[in-house]
């Protein structure tokens, strides 16, 4: 599939409760790029092997949790026909201009039925991954500081209103449905698990009563070998760990859930399989819950539905 | 050498001995003691909630919105972000709550 229209989540911005203790941890224990400091205190990082200036951004709040999360689209013309489709369905959108978040372009902004606010951007800096565009060797001492993750990758939403959410983006921002999970009346959704690339997931919602919060964000490693690293890294640093390291049946990713110091739920993963939008949708039953999201333990722990920020 | 002390879950009776360089939450959880639910370890979810009731105790930064200023002015706090000046004694208010959706109909009920 060209990946066309919305092309991957690009940022998410962060709150933390502690910023200087959430800087070490990310740039020295997750092992992340920091990029830049703005005038609002906000510190930017990116993962090693990204190019664009930033993926992930913190700030200092008085509660966890997330601000939004913004997806980059093809180019600017996409950016104001996604704009004008959203507008013709229904949504209402903003518009944040250019430079308010560092070397990123102009924003469309709106908050879709689950209560979480989502960003479309065309441009954000090529600040490249270390290496050079010509004859760049594999990979750099960056990529082995810390977990060193490949990329943010996708992130797991709670919120209401997941059918209204799952018409929004495949009506109109351009994704699939790659797996779901029912509840179990046997229709409802009790999950989903969605696509705008050959990813498994690009974005995954979890029916929830509150809206906007939190499970997890997400960052992609190599390898299973270096999913075991990552726990090792994570121990050595008391670093508070949910789960894992395990496999989920939904998406076959082999994780670890853990929680960065303010209690926002990141995960290091790796594998999964490519799809593509002519791909049927796996359906998993509600009896089948536990394995589809923890296959080693084939049942959930008592915080993967109830802790989140 | 750090120095211990006695934290004691009044709703069960459960006694631990805590660190005093360790917190309330993680105390409990490195003995395999039960009582306060179990949740980010971060002051971020809410789900460690607890009101002391006697003793002296060191406490960081944590959510609030989970704990607003005057609950935290009457010793309402997070068990993993408290550490122990002294014995402790205290009560538990949070919940690890199942929070699925029964239905779509009912979310949107309730979402109102
Ligand atoms: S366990 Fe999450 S706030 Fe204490
Ligand atoms: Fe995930």
């Amino acid at each position: 599939m060209a990946t066309t229209g919305v092309m991957r989540p690009g940022h998410i911005q962060l709150r933390v409760l502690d910023l200087d203790e959430s800087v070490e941890f990310y740039k020295n224990v997750l092992g992340l790029v920091e990029t830049g400091r703005d005038a609002a205190g906000r510190v930017y990082f990116k993962a090693w092997d990204e190019r664009d200036h930033n993926s992930v951004v913190l700030r200092q709040a008085d509660r966890a949790g997330m601000d939004l999360i913004g997806f980059k689209v093809k180019d600017k013309a996409t950016l104001e026909k996604l704009d004008k489709d959203l507008q013709a369905y229904g949504v209402s959108t903003e518009r944040i201009p250019a430079g308010e978040l560092l070397e990123t372009g102009e924003r469309v902004r709106f908050t879709i039925p689950t209560g979480h606010v989502l960003e479309l951007y065309a441009d954000k800096t090529d600040v490249g991954n270390g290496q050079p565009y010509t004859n760049p060797d594999p990979w750099i001492p960056a990529s082995e500081h810390g977990i060193g993750p490949h990329r943010f990758d996708h992130c797991l939403l709670y919120g209401p209103n997941l059918e209204d959410t799952l018409k929004l983006f495949t009506e109109v921002l351009g994704f699939h449905l790659v797996e779901r999970v029912l509840m179990e009346d046997g229709k409802s959704l009790l999950a989903m698990f969605i696509s705008c690339s050959h990813k498994a997931h690009d974005l995954a919602f979890v029916c929830h009563p509150e809206p906007g919060k939190l499970h997890h964000l997400s960052f992609l490693l190599g390898t299973w070998e270096q999913v075991l690293r990552a726990a090792d890294i994570m121990s050595m640093n008391r670093v508070s760990i949910d789960i894992g390291p395990t496999r989920h049946g939904i998406t076959r990713g082999t994780t670890i859930y853990a929680f960065d110091p303010s209690g926002n739920r990141f995960e290091t993963f790796a594998g999964g399989y490519e799809t593509y939008p002519d791909h049927a949708p796996i359906t998993w039953t509600f009896d089948q819950v536990g394995p589809a999201i923890f296959y080693h333990d084939r049942k959930l722990n008592e915080r993967f539905l109830s802790v989140v920020t | 050498m750090s120095t211990f002390f006695n934290v004691t879950i009044e709703d069960t009776g459960e006694v631990y001995r805590c660190r005093s360089d360790e917190t309330l939450l993680c105390g409990m959880e490195r003995l395999c003691k039960r009582g306060i639910p179990v949740g980010c370890r971060g002051g971020g979810c809410g789900v460690c909630k607890i009101q002391i009731l006697s003793g002296e105790y060191q406490k960081r930064v944590m959510s609030r919105e989970y704990v607003s200023v005057e609950e935290e002015a009457a010793s309402i706090v997070l068990a993993c972000r408290v550490r122990p000046l002294s014995d402790i004694s205290l009560s538990v208010i949070g919940k690890m709550k199942k929070n699925v959706c029964a239905t779509t109909d009912k979310v949107r009920e309730g979402a109102g």
